[in-house]
């Protein structure tokens, strides 16, 4: 039988792979798609721990986090197509320009 | 039984396609992957019975999130692989996962299971979509209108933020971009 516990190490481990992917990433875009596969994590668990404890506050919560998602990917992919433009280059090492 | 095997089928496959997301050195496998781990990201939600907020996954993720990063691609020279100066990837999958465990230890383990409880039941005889738009639109009215409010600022700043100097070309050189200026 399938129990909560599944479900949240699942989400869990999904969870480290996003954040394995913040980490090891330099790319700007590829970055993005890191942040996208933690709000899904939290959104499994969410799921889940409203259906294990019949409430619906869970699946409200992961409502309001697919509208956080899809608001920070329109502004996100706007800011780095002006990068983009002014820099040439997506690398976050190329756009260390700050170094003192 | 078959939630047992669509459980592990789910799990093992969407894991795999967000390792490939996230190693992968070409944007485009990482997109597609991303793509197809979020459809099966929705099973999970199929699987605990929230059918709206798997349908609404699908539409919102599958249909919106990708389309737009599908798009926003078309910007940015995505044919040769990203080339990134990664530290050593043992210490970053050490870092992560302890990360991950240590944020779990700080936040979550202090709750004992007994102290929850459910606040908002859902009606007992209503489908999944019913109950979801009765305790949304009464309990969570406020946060809903300012998640709209929240959608409408995102979209009004991507248009202004992408929408300047649309009649550039990225990827044409300064002089074709001067001399399409001139003819015009």
């Amino acid at each position: 039988m399938i129990g909560l516990n599944h479900y949240l190490i699942v989400a869990g481990l999904l969870f480290a792979i996003g954040l394995i992917g913040v980490i090891r990433r330099k790319n700007l875009l590829m970055l993005f798609f890191a942040t996208e596969i933690m709000l899904n994590a939290a959104n499994v668990a969410f799921a889940a721990i409203s259906h294990y404890y019949n409430d619906l506050s869970g699946q409200m919560f992961a409502f309001f986090i697919v509208a956080i998602a899809a608001s920070e990917v329109a502004i996100g992919l706007g800011l780095l197509i002006l990068v983009y433009k002014k820099q040439g280059t997506l690398d976050l090492d190329d756009l260390a320009s700050m170094k003192g | 039984m078959f939630e047992q095997i669509a459980f592990y089928l789910f799990s093992i496959l969407t894991i795999g396609l967000f390792l490939v997301t996230v190693l992968s050195n070409n944007i485009l496998y990482a997109m597609t992957s991303l793509a197809s781990g979020m459809v099966l990201i929705s099973g999970f939600f199929f699987l605990n019975g929230a059918d709206f907020l798997g349908v609404v996954q699908l539409i919102v993720y599958v249909g919106a999130v990708m389309a737009l990063y599908a798009f926003g691609m078309m910007f940015f020279n995505v044919t040769k692989a990203v080339k990134e100066n990664n530290t050593s990837n043992v210490l970053v999958f050490v870092l992560g996962v302890s990360i991950a465990l240590l944020m779990v230890i700080m936040f979550a383990a202090p709750i004992s299971p007994e102290v929850i409880f459910a606040s908002v039941s859902p009606e007992p005889n209503a489908t999944n979509p019913e109950a979801v738009g009765l305790v949304l639109f009464t309990k969570y009215l406020v946060p809903f209108e300012v998640a709209a409010v929240m959608l409408l600022i995102a979209m009004i700043g991507g248009i202004i933020l992408a929408g300047k100097k649309m009649d550039q070309s990225l990827t044409k050189t300064d002089e074709e971009n001067i001399i399409q200026k001139d003819i015009k």
